[in-house]
């Protein structure tokens, strides 16, 4: 079973994830003339994964352009423009390359309206392809969204369905503060749905629960929610109900949803697929703890990446992406405690 | 633009041409870069090379440069030059390794200060800028060459490691492969600068602009500022004028941003041709000498595919190592989970063809 927030009605349309992040930059730049897109190949070509496929062409070179190659500035030039009145949407074309960026996004991004009291606010989107799964080369699959959620004044949305990127989106562009929103390359072509057509919005901090149960609850997000599902389908077969949880926003997180799911099973499993140390899976971990400690019938168990740098060596990259075994051994064990 | 040969392969500057026999081991060179890369690409479509962009086109660019260093100078090359790093001597059988994804690829040589591929960009020219001057600092004549893109060289990293370099007078030498691209982004979005050799002015430093398809031009000029380099001159900028024939990667398809049109006059300003002709019309080369160093080549090509193909595949615990000299009590905790995962899954997979 799944619930979103806003339940799809009218008229839908199957897509993929890109496709439904197509459709919602494309319905964004016709409503509001303030919405511009750029970054490196976004343009012409229209982004290395096509998520931004033919929106230069029908919204023009100056709400959707290349920019030259460098992070800081792409940053940096999108906080002038939000200030100045623009919704800017700027695309780092893999997450795995924001560093460059990030002293304009910790010194600035994320402290402008505190500094001025409020007097100006950076309606900005920063969208980046996140992740493994999919055999890329070295720094192209790191999962840096702890570091974002520990930035004060940041918002960091992780969409992990079509229609939920699709609905995600747009409120994210339509957010008065700055989100950053990751988006799982391994998701981008591998499912499809039914996606409302039209201003679709899914509201920001609220989680989806994908599939109902009493034994144990399994809290994951982004490219982690395929995993869980199936580890958790397996889990069904041998009994088990599983719980899981698909935060979709890690700030600000929708612990209501969380803690209620654990009152009510006992038993908690985080999955991502950043590394261990100092995740956010620890925050997830720290929340249960704190306010729902006396529910706990067992360990809170993580299921992450290692503490190591991302291997990008196709032969044994799945050794450090979380796999539904890994994620089914975590529910027994949580099981047998 | 400093040239030596026309497109034609004719000498226009008989002053820059170096001797005979480097003349012939930058051929030699081109040649070896050049059989990699269509190699290269074969080996890709039957699944046995990763993704990896392609150079072919670009040798002069990449030979005649790194091969003005001798093996105790640095090299910070990016995910393009495989060619450079294959002309300081980076051997065959470990650059196949590192493009089919495997670690092999990563350790470096003991006797070469060559980095691996750099993919994040720009992020090496500062580390060059400290490579050269940790050298100056302990005494020796030895230098930093890093390279970059067109695309690359609008990374604020860039900037600063050229002021450094400047404001330390460390012995570095920049190479700026101006490639035309960056990825779908033509130069002229990137910069309205027209020549890029010029911002070298910002920054004090000496700035040169070479035909990039002109081995001999490019080995002269960097043969200069190695040199200069060396004798305490410090650093100088070089922009390579050249074009990426050749998709960005194996798997990018440039129809998406260029038309046909727009590189097909770089057909004819082909590097390795250029040198051919003139070496052939220098009486330095014969078609039969030619034959016989590509059938070198191609043995030698061969002989480090076989070598690659030995290397055994990672382990799975392998992930966690060379992330600190000691492992953390974490890292040894999470080897152990491996472990026990991965010979719980071995022992299934045993009784399951036992059964
Ligand atoms: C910091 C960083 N940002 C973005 C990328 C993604 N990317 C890979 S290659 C490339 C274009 C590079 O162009 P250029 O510097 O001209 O070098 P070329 O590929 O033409 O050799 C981009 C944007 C990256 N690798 N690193």
């Amino acid at each position: 079973m799944t619930a979103t927030a806003t339940p799809p009605t009218g008229t839908t349309k199957t897509m993929t994830m890109v496709a439904a992040i197509n459709d919602a930059l494309d319905i964004a730049l016709a409503a509001d003339d303030a919405v511009h897109i750029f970054g490196e190949d976004v343009g012409v070509m229209g982004g290395v994964f096509r998520a931004t496929d033919g929106l230069q062409a029908k919204h023009g070179q100056e709400r959707v352009f290349d920019t030259p190659l460098a992070e800081a500035a792409i940053v940096g030039m999108g906080i002038g423009m939000g200030l100045a009145g623009l919704k800017p949407v700027a695309e780092i074309q893999f997450a795995g390359f924001l560093y460059p960026a990030l002293d304009q996004i910790l010194s600035h991004l994320g402290r402008y309206r505190h500094r001025t009291r409020s007097r100006y606010h950076l309606p900005m989107v920063i969208r980046a392809p996140y992740g493994g799964g999919v055999h890329t080369p070295e720094q192209h699959a790191d999962s840096p969204e702890a570091i974002l959620a520990h930035t004060p004044g940041v918002k960091v949305v992780i969409p992990s369905t079509p229609a939920d990127a699709k609905g995600l989106l747009l409120s994210a562009i339509n957010d008065p503060d700055p989100v950053f929103f990751f988006e799982a390359i391994k998701l981008y072509r591998s499912v499809k749905e039914d996606v409302p057509v039209g201003d679709y919005r899914v509201p920001i901090g609220k989680a989806r629960v994908v599939t109902e149960g009493d034994d144990v609850t399994v809290i994951c997000y982004g490219g982690m929610v395929e995993v869980a599902q199936k580890a958790a389908a397996a889990a069904t077969q041998a009994g088990i109900g599983v719980e899981v949880i698909d935060l979709r926003t890690l700030v600000p997180m929708d612990t209501d949803t969380v803690i209620a799911s654990i009152a009510k099973t006992g038993r908690a499993v985080i999955v991502t697929e950043a590394p261990r140390t100092a995740g956010f899976h620890s925050e997830i971990a720290a929340v249960i703890a704190e306010e729902a400690i006396e529910h706990l019938r067992a360990p809170i168990v993580r299921v992450t990446g290692f503490d190591a740098p991302y291997p990008p060596f196709t032969a044994v990259e799945d050794v450090y992406r979380p796999n539904p075994l890994r994620v089914a051994k975590a529910i027994r064990q949580v099981m047998d405690y | 633009m400093v040239q030596c040969l026309a497109p034609d392969g004719s000498v226009v500057r008989e002053d820059l041409l170096p001797d005979p026999e480097t003349r012939l081991e930058l051929y030699r060179q081109m040649r070896r870069a050049r059989h990699f890369d269509e190699r290269g690409w074969v080996l890709y479509r039957q699944g046995r090379l990763g993704v990896f962009p392609p150079f072919g086109g670009m040798e002069a660019s990449q030979v005649g440069t790194a091969a003005a260093l001798t093996k105790n100078d640095w090299l910070f090359p990016t995910y393009r030059d495989t060619g450079a790093a294959l002309t300081l001597g980076l051997p065959i059988a470990r650059t196949l390794a590192y493009w089919r994804t495997s670690p092999h690829g990563w350790h470096m040589p003991a006797d070469l200060k060559v980095l691996p591929f750099y993919i994040p960009i720009a992020t090496q020219y500062p580390q060059a800028v400290g490579a050269a001057l940790a050298e100056r600092r302990q005494g020796t004549r030895n230098v930093a060459m890093a390279f970059i893109g067109d695309g690359g060289s609008s990374e604020g990293d860039f900037h600063e490691a050229l002021n450094f370099a400047g404001a330390l007078n460390a012995p570095c030498v920049f190479i700026l492969q101006n490639n035309g691209w960056a990825i779908s982004v033509p130069t002229r979005a990137q910069t309205r600068a027209t020549d890029l050799s010029r911002r070298a002015d910002g920054y004090g430093i000496p700035g040169v602009r070479v035909d990039g398809n002109d081995a001999l031009a490019t080995y002269h000029v960097t043969r200069e500022a190695v040199d200069r380099a060396r004798g305490g001159g410090g650093p100088t900028l070089i922009e390579t004028v050249t074009y990426r024939v050749k998709p960005h990667t194996v798997a990018d398809d440039p129809s998406r941003y260029r038309s046909e049109a727009d590189t097909a006059g770089w057909d004819a300003k082909d590097p390795v041709t250029r040198l051919r002709t003139h070496l052939l019309n220098a009486g330095l080369m014969t078609e039969a000498s030619e034959a016989d160093l590509l059938a070198e080549i191609t043995a030698e090509f061969e002989a480090a595919l076989a070598e690659a193909d030995s290397y055994p595949e990672p382990t799975p615990a392998e992930i966690l190592d060379h992330v600190f000299a000691e492992p953390t009590p974490q890292l040894k905790k999470q080897r152990a989970e491996i472990l026990a995962e991965h010979a719980a899954h071995d022992q299934a997979q045993d009784s399951k063809e036992q059964a």
